[in-house]
């Protein structure tokens, strides 16, 4: 109990740290953690998202960083595809579920260092050669 | 002008489905995939896109945790006691973040990713 306790709270300052979503890092947490399988975590780290987006988004919605319409709009439009996505979790095997997310995570990567290595948008950069 | 809206309709139900389909899949929220989606084909800003993502995640993961829950797969108790406590990790994370080299940060967790990802791939 206390380990899940650890581990959301841990995930969760990184999620806030790096603005990376709770789910890349529930699930791994769930499986290593907690032993869960990657079926059970995958299911659980969704469940763990709910909280996590909505306090979020209320406190963005105060800064005014919310399309409330198109937020609704998007999550609307993206129920068929979760569920979609949830028929085919259930129907392959637990290690082509494990080699999906290991790629997944590749793709986070990727998005991680793009966003680190890219100059940051605050600095003033030199005007464009001629 | 019609057409415009029509076009932007279509890409929203681009980005909705394939962030739903990521998400029911991978158990994740989808945001790393509609963030930057927003930022590139709808013309959002960044804090816009990440605001307006939770929004749509609300909604999603919401889906996606009902119909997890009729197959029997979510394990109600531990999803609790890591998503609420998480919910103050993001509010100090976000604090911390102040003071904290973001890109230095990124790149440790990168790394820390890239051995998951390795691990599971390989099956360790």
């Amino acid at each position: 109990m206390i380990e899940a306790i650890v581990i959301g709270l841990a995930a969760g300052v990184v999620a806030g740290l790096l603005g990376v979503g709770g789910g890349t890092l529930f699930v791994p947490a769930l499986t290593i953690g907690l032993g869960l399988s990657q079926l059970d975590a995958e299911a659980t780290s969704l469940l763990a998202i709910i909280p996590v987006a909505l306090v979020g988004a209320m406190r963005q919605r105060s800064h005014g960083n919310v399309d409330a319409r198109t937020g609704v709009l998007l999550g609307l439009v993206a129920v068929a595809g979760a569920v979609a996505g949830v028929a085919i979790a259930n129907a392959v095997p637990e290690r082509a579920l494990e080699v999906g997310f290991g790629l997944f995570l590749l793709f986070v990567v990727w998005r991680l260092l793009v966003r680190a290595l890219r100059p940051p948008p605050t600095a003033d950069r030199a005007p464009a050669p001629p | 002008m019609a057409r415009m809206a029509g076009r932007r309709t279509l890409r929203l139900a681009a980005i909705g489905t394939a962030a739903g389909l990521f998400s029911g899949l991978f158990g994740v929220g989808g945001g790393v995939l509609i963030v930057p989606l927003l930022v590139l084909w709808c013309g959002f800003g960044e804090r816009l896109a990440t605001g307006t993502s939770l929004a749509a995640i609300v909604i999603i993961a919401t889906a996606a945790t009902a119909v997890h829950g009729v197959y029997g797969n979510v394990h109600l108790r531990e999803g609790l006691l890591v998503g609420v406590p998480a919910v103050a990790g993001v509010l100090i994370g976000t604090e911390l973040q102040q003071r904290i080299s973001p890109r230095a940060l990124s790149l440790i967790f990168a790394g820390v990713l890239t051995v998951v990802a390795f691990d599971l791939l390989l099956g360790l």
